[in-house]
């Protein structure tokens, strides 16, 4: 069976140590904070926030307080407070040491495409691509396949690009892969799901 | 000199014109200048440029001046959602010069500390890169060289933020994530005009934590604020 999506979550929490400052995205990445346990993760909110806490309870709602997808949060005993300038300070620096994103399509030698659909609207980029440059570490998390079943994985990206090169890691509900030299190799296959047909799926060189 | 004025018309007296560029500070509707882009509004200046992460909602935020066709260009990060931007930009009617996020928040901490240009690794191979003077810095792991893109601070002819407090020399606090880009903007700002929601006798705000700097700010108005929320997300309380 492949994972759902609490399940890509909840191996993507395996991705992060105790102590790590992170940035998660919107979707499943989202999700990830469910499945640290006991590990002491601060979540960095682009907008300019470090220790990110749960939505808030019915009526304590702070318009002055939200997350970078623009929804009311709270804070934690920890946080602190900086602005867009600092805040992509630290994500530039490499200070930040992992980003969770969802993906459009990644590529064999980690090029990401999560931002654009030529002919639709463009929205723009956001944080995407500060984030990616700038992180310790990007770990995809999203679908293997579209939903007409072509691999998102691929030798090339078809879509304009956030970053090129800048993919480490890949969880998708088949399983996890590494962008090495040469293409991608498989790191484990969901419960159940087997190399070939995680092979099958993807058109990306896998080695 | 006094800095203090009466309401968001009169702090912007002299100030406006048409075809000038304007950084606001904001982030979605979160800490924006909402009183004095309701009076940029009713000044009817035309032909803006805005620096501004977002573009705000139809009827809230800069959306309010692209209603009125007030906005010529938008140099934004994220634009998602304004019905009459999407309109205005698929017509051809509204520029936009798309900027990740963080590189259009250092711009404009860039202009506002004299630096014209930086190198960023962020959008190198991207969209955004074309046209961009492209150099090696040996930043690698081992020294090996890393390419980079040649970005430009931002100064603009006015810079209108929104700051929670301040005293009359227009030292400011921000509160919670309303700071985001009220700092940077407020520093590339030729001239500055603050609004913000109580103005303290002087003395009252503690010097070591003052935000922003008074010298950043000429103009300062206290009023009212709708502050709205745009996506209201809540847990339930458990039951004990």
């Amino acid at each position: 069976m492949p994972w759902d999506r609490n399940q890509m979550a909840e191996r993507a929490a395996q991705e992060l140590e105790d102590g790590m400052y992170v940035n998660l995205g919107i979707g499943i990445p989202t999700l990830v904070a469910n499945y640290v346990g006991d590990k002491e993760i601060t979540l960095q909110s682009e907008n300019g926030m470090l220790g990110m806490g749960a939505f808030p309870y019915e009526g304590e709602e702070d318009p002055d307080l939200i997350n970078a997808g623009k929804q009311t949060i709270t804070e934690l005993s920890r946080t602190s407070y900086f602005d867009s300038a600092t805040s992509f300070g630290m994500i530039r620096g490499g200070k930040i040491a992992a980003a969770i994103l969802g993906a459009m399509e990644v590529a064999e030698n980690g090029d990401l495409a999560n931002w654009m659909i030529p002919g639709k609207l463009v929205k723009g980029m956001g944080g995407a691509m500060d984030l990616v440059a700038g992180v310790g570490r990007v770990i995809v998390v999203m679908d293997h396949t579209s939903k007409h079943g072509d691999s998102k994985l691929l030798k090339e990206c078809t879509l304009p690009l956030t970053g090129t090169g800048v993919v480490d890691r890949i969880i998708t509900n088949l399983g996890v892969l590494d962008v090495v030299e040469g293409g991608l190799k498989i790191v484990e296959t969901a419960e159940g799901v087997t190399e070939d047909e995680l092979r099958a799926a993807t058109e990306a060189t896998i080695i | 000199m006094k800095k203090v004025y009466p309401d968001a018309a009169a702090a912007l007296d002299g100030v406006l014109f048409d075809g000038m560029t304007i950084a606001a500070g904001g982030f979605g509707l979160c800490g924006i200048p909402e009183l004095l882009l309701t009076a940029i509004k009713e000044a009817g200046t035309k032909d803006l440029t805005f620096a501004s992460n977002n573009a705000g909602v139809d009827d809230f935020g800069i959306g309010i001046l692209l209603q009125t066709r007030q906005v010529k260009k938008m140099l934004s990060s994220y634009v998602g959602e304004n019905a009459e931007f999407m309109r205005q930009y698929l017509a051809g009617e509204l520029e936009i010069e798309f900027n990740p996020q963080g590189t259009l928040a250092e711009r404009m901490r860039a202009g506002g500390a004299g630096i014209p240009g930086f190198y960023t690794k962020t959008g190198v191979g991207t969209q955004v890169a074309e046209g961009k003077e492209h150099k090696d810095f040996p930043t690698g792991p081992q020294g090996e060289p890393e390419t980079y893109i040649l970005e430009r601070g931002i100064v603009a002819d006015l810079a209108v933020v929104k700051a929670w407090k301040a005293d009359d020399t227009g030292n400011l606090i921000f509160r919670k994530t309303a700071r985001n880009f009220n700092p940077p903007a407020a520093m590339c700002g030729k001239i500055c005009v603050a609004e913000v929601e109580e103005i303290v006798p002087r003395g009252s705000l503690d010097p070591d934590n003052i935000h922003l700097p008074g010298i950043y700010v000429h103009r300062l108005i206290q009023g009212d604020h709708e502050k709205r929320i745009e996506q209201r997300t809540t847990r339930k309380r458990e039951d004990v």
